[in-house]
């Protein structure tokens, strides 16, 4: 199931194994707003309205619960279903139990939820208390049932848009998947994850797959597609501002001022070697500065103060705060939310050092036609990149796979690899910082940086990989860390990928001759080469493969027969390693209930921020624990102001902001400029036909594009109305070969509580015919 | 025929990468475009596009269809091209492509004008028509043409024409089965059997390809008859061809000075 992913589109060589999968007799369903590229390629396809993603899937949840097509065995044994929850724990009209109404800390309020009503049942020795008949009413199970069961198809229908008769033949054909031979795949991409409720969204994709046995196993799982070739690895290595490498928390000024404080928050399962991981984190940034007794420099690492979100930052921008700004591969001019704001918010910094491959509209915001560049006093400083063909290193899939690659040709003039300008960039910081001193120069003078004159990518792969400081060898797992700064490593969970630097792991290209497709000597798979995650799921609790056919490991009474490296502890016979097959929760298992989320323990159905309807499943319109930073932004339908809903996405032609595409004459030729997709009624009501233009207004601004009027398109039956919904392609700027209007302009910069990601993929918006 | 280009079109994704790598290896530059109202661009094939992509939309009782097509150079069995060329400049390669040798080549567009899938372009700056080569350079020295090279999900498939017509029926089989009625193999007796064929879903028309595509009466007509007497005719055109490539020259230089002036091809 392809659902909020355009993989023809949008992830092409995808597209390559889901037609083998198609070929062997797969069916591919298309969950999609509009019609698409990889809907033409699909079995079924099933459009939903913008922003019901987890109407959606609650609905496939709860028709798998009703009509018990859920894998029993891997319920009971493989998830909390049978765990009993707190009886304090309840859900009323949009609002699980604990909500309370705090300060956002910007002039607003939101819903902070106290979660100790959502945990587990103990018994007197600290065990959490099961159920395994699943008959508790307060299992979570039960809980599951009573929550998911207001999601029945006709309502889903009703709020979707959806037809009651595709949804059945969706759920049908999707829940046959629990049949333990059988495994189901949900692929999905932003069109799930760019909403207010996008990381709940994530969770339903989750639990569906749990209850139906599909995860851990070969052809199930819940596979994100990324939106570029390495947003896996720069994920990995935490391009993000709540994460430090290796999926570790940044640590927070008010609640971890010392390092016994970061490691008092030490989660359980797998994770309690988190001490480890981070000390050794530690070491690879400060060397032999960082000792047990300065608690490794930790109070070098800087830490939070607040949020540090990209649409925090941007406001925080607005507000003078911030000074200078680097944008690296980062074009916030064309692919924020909002985009017009940052645009205007650039001129209240004193420096921007844009790098990247052409010069892009972050960079020449100063340039935008219609802007004076006299009013202008940032100074912008355009560092020239070498593309990805032009220096060597690795990128990580969507499978984990960490593949080094070679620099096919030199960089063109000046452009440079990356690391060789962040290598220059820090030297002449530091540099700087000896020579004139600073507030707190310690963190940058003392910083391990040993790479001598030209840092190679091949040295600091080392680095990432880790070291035995006591030998100076590098290690080969991360089993081999410890927390006392006798190693090294800076991201724990690329342990071993080079550990032999004369023939690292992830330079192997070793096609498999037989197998079932894990490929185990091309690349390294992190972790620890590990092809498919949660894979003691793969067998039943005596270790025999739910579908023979297709074995991930089988038991022979003796040991393990293994195509792939265990997630378990494959000494401990197959009933005990069944105990606990999610090693890395606490609990063990997989969790349906989760106190983890800012936002509720279940997914539950609410409105993007700007909707045409009221949300039928309570009073509480949007998700109530987003942070609104811009409440003068909220447009409304109402009136017919903003009737109409916009979704925005990218086409297979051109990429992200369009530096690598919009400035290559091929794919300008075939597509030529930015267009709108209406439906054949919507153009009737607006008066215009094909390739004419429109202005696309939303509270936020406006741009004009023609329109391409498509029956793809189609109005959607929802809540007792007609919607018509206009698709918005973003990908062009005023920057480069072929120029156009930054689409962006008019999205909303409103987000997930979870994640801070904006709600590009639903909002509102009006159209007119340009006269 | 040695060689075909089998093209399934019900595993194209409309990506495209076999239009921008036919492009890529020919040397081929970008043309001057503009959005109308379809993904569908450059809109037809000319000098400097040997091959596209087409996209149609159909609305059907089972919901919309989108055919992805591809249109280029037949490269047919009974070649009209080849029939009506007065010089004998195009010819079946051994690798079964049809080609044209541009030493032989006078320019008279004759073969354009008598294409039943009117894939030649008459090339006004060089006076030579210009098409699909199979990429025979890529061919003959061992190598898929570009299209199939660059294809991610294996839509086009290169070998030998038996193999793909034997995979090919096997294919029609399961899309008749699996719910497409009208899957057809294209290619398979058009014109005497064409080196490029196609697996369709639906009727011929959906892919911009002619129902029965005929080698023209008159073209026939043509070689029976005049084709031993083509070199009397070859000289009477010869003068008429002086006046049209000193025209055609003239516009070229006035192309040539706008260009000067005009340095980008290209729309903003």
């Amino acid at each position: 199931m392809n659902i909020g992913l355009n993989t023809a589109e949008n992830h092409p060589v995808s597209m390559k194994w889901i037609q083998k999968a198609k070929d062997k007799g797969g069916k591919l369903i298309c969950v999609d707003p509009r019609f698409t590229r990889t809907a033409a390629l699909s079995d079924l396809y099933v459009p939903i309205r913008p922003g019901t993603n987890v109407a959606f899937l609650n609905g496939l949840i709860n028709y798998a619960l009703k009509n018990d097509l859920v894998h029993e065995e891997y319920l009971i044994h493989y998830t909390n279903a049978s765990f009993l929850v707190s009886p304090e724990f309840d859900f009323e009209d949009g609002y699980f139990s604990g909500a309370a109404t705090e300060d956002d800390g910007i002039g607003g309020e939101k819903n902070v939820y106290d979660k100790s009503s959502w945990s587990y049942q103990l018994n007197g020795d600290g065990e959490i208390v099961r159920d395994e008949t699943l008959a508790d009413p307060n299992s979570v199970y039960q809980l599951m049932k009573k929550h998911f069961s207001r999601y029945d198809l006709k309502s889903v229908s009703e709020t979707t848009g959806c037809p009651l008769k595709t949804l059945e033949e969706c759920a049908e054909l999707f829940c046959d998947t629990g049949d333990p031979k059988k495994a189901g795949n949900v692929m999905y991409a932003m069109g799930i994850t760019q909403f207010s409720h996008g990381a709940e969204a994530v969770r339903a994709i989750a639990i569906l797959q749990s209850i139906l046995g599909n995860m851990g196993r070969p052809g199930g799982g819940v596979n994100a597609q990324r939106g570029q070739s390495n947003v896996q690895g720069s994920t990995d290595m935490a391009m993000l501002y709540h994460i430090i490498p290796g999926y570790m928390p940044v640590p927070h000024e008010k609640s971890h001022p010392t390092l016994a404080d970061y490691h008092a928050t030490t989660p359980g399962g797998y994770w309690e070697n988190r001490p480890k991981f981070f000390n050794s984190l530690l070491k690879a940034f400060w060397g032999e500065y960082a000792t047990p007794d300065n608690d490794f420099c930790y109070d070098y690492l800087p830490k939070l103060d607040k949020e540090r979100s990209h649409i925090a930052s941007s406001k925080y921008t607005g507000e003078g705060e911030i000074k200078g700004m680097i944008c690296w591969a980062d074009n916030p001019a064309v692919g924020g939310p909002t985009a017009g704001r940052k645009r205007d918010y650039s001129r209240k910094l004193d420096w921007i050092i844009s790098v990247d491959i052409f010069e892009n509209e972050t960079a020449t915001f100063w340039k935008e036609p219609g802007v004076n560049p006299e009013e202008i006093d940032t100074e912008v400083f355009l560092l020239p990149a070498a593309l990805h063909i032009e220096r060597d290193g690795t990128i990580s899939n969507s499978g984990r796979w960490i593949q080094w690659r070679y620099a096919a040709i030199e960089p063109p003039g000046d452009a440079k690899p990356d690391l060789w300008i962040v290598d220059r960039l820090f030297k002449a910081v530091r540099k700087e910082y000896e020579t004139s001193g600073g507030a707190f120069p310690d963190p940058i003078l003392k910083m391990n940086w040993d790479y001598g004159e030209n840092a190679s990518s091949a040295e600091v792969a080392q680095e990432i990989n880790g070291k035995d400081l006591t030998t100076g060898n590098l290690i080969t797992s991360f089993a081999q860390l410890q927390d006392d700064g006798s190693t090294s490593s800076g991201n724990w969970i690329y342990a071993g990928y080079y550990a032999d630097p004369d023939e690292p792991a992830c330079q192997k290209r070793i096609r498999e001759t037989e197998g079932i497709g894990n490929h185990p000597d091309w690349a390294y798979a992190w972790p620890v080469n590990r092809r498919i995650i949660y894979n003691r799921c793969s067998a039943d609790p005596q270790g025999n493969p739910w579908n023979p056919d297709l074995p991930l490991f089988a038991w022979n009474g003796i040991e393990w027969e293994s195509l792939d490296v265990p997630d378990f502890n494959a000494s401990l016979p197959p009933e005990e390693s069944a105990k606990r097959p999610f090693i890395m929760t606490a609990e063990g298992v997989s969790r349906l209930f989760s106190n983890a989320m800012a936002d509720g323990p279940f997914p539950e159905h609410y409105e993007p921020w700007e909707s045409p309807l009221l949300n039928q499943f309570s009073g509480v319109q949007f998700n109530p624990c987003s942070t609104v930073w811009y409440p003068e932004d909220r447009g409304s339908a109402e009136e017919n102001q903003f009737p109409i809903i916009a979704t925005s996405y990218r086409l297979s032609e051109h990429y992200q902001t369009g530096m690598m595409t919009r400035n290559m004459p091929w794919l300008v030729e075939a597509m030529p400029s930015l267009f709108v997709e209406i439906s054949p009624s919507l153009a009737q009501k607006v008066g215009v036909t094909n390739g004419e233009k429109v202005i696309v207004s939303s509270h936020r601004g406006e741009f004009e594009a023609p329109v391409c009027v498509t029956p793809r398109i189609k109005s959607f039956n929802a809540g007792g109305k007609t919607l018509e919904m206009v698709g918005i392609i973003w990908h062009w700027g005023f920057a480069g070969l072929s120029k156009g209007p930054v689409a962006n302009d008019i999205t909303p910069s409103f987000g997930d509580p979870n994640t801070t990601i904006p709600e590009y993929k639903a909002f509102l918006c009006n159209i007119r015919k340009v006269v | 025929m040695a060689q075909s280009i089998l093209i399934d079109t019900s595993k194209c994704m409309g990506c495209r990468a076999c239009q921008v790598a036919c492009k890529q290896w020919n040397q081929l530059p970008a043309d001057s475009t503009e959005f109308t109202g379809s993904y569908e661009n450059p809109p037809r094939v000319s000098p400097l596009t040997w091959m596209r992509v087409t996209f149609q939309e159909k609305e059907t009782d089972n919901g919309v269809k989108w055919y992805f097509g591809n249109q280029r150079c037949m490269h047919c069995t009974d070649a009209a091209c080849e029939i009506v060329c007065p010089v004998g400049a195009i010819y079946h390669t051994d690798t079964g492509a049809v080609d044209i040798d541009f030493n032989k080549c006078i320019g008279c567009n004759y073969c354009a004008a008598n294409c039943p899938f009117k894939v030649i372009s008459f090339d006004r700056k060089t006076d030579l028509p210009t098409k699909c080569t199979f990429c025979y350079d890529r061919v003959s020295n061992g190598y898929k043409p570009a299209c199939a090279a660059a294809c991610p999900t294996g839509a086009i498939d290169f070998g030998e024409r038996r193999d793909l017509i034997n995979r090919a029926s096997q294919r029609v089989m399961h899309l008749q089965n699996h719910g497409s009625q009208q899957a057809t193999l294209y290619g398979l007796d058009e014109v005497g059997g064409t080196g490029m064929m196609y697996i369709l879903e639906d009727t011929p028309s959906q892919y911009n390809l002619p129902l029965a595509p005929e080698v023209p009466l008159q073209a026939r007509l043509w070689s029976m008859l005049f084709k031993p007497l083509r070199i009397f005719v070859v000289l009477a055109m010869g003068l008429g061809l002086w006046t049209n490539y000193n025209k055609s020259r003239e516009l070229k230089d006035a192309a040539k000075k706008n260009k000067e002036t005009n340095p980008s091809d290209y729309k903003g």
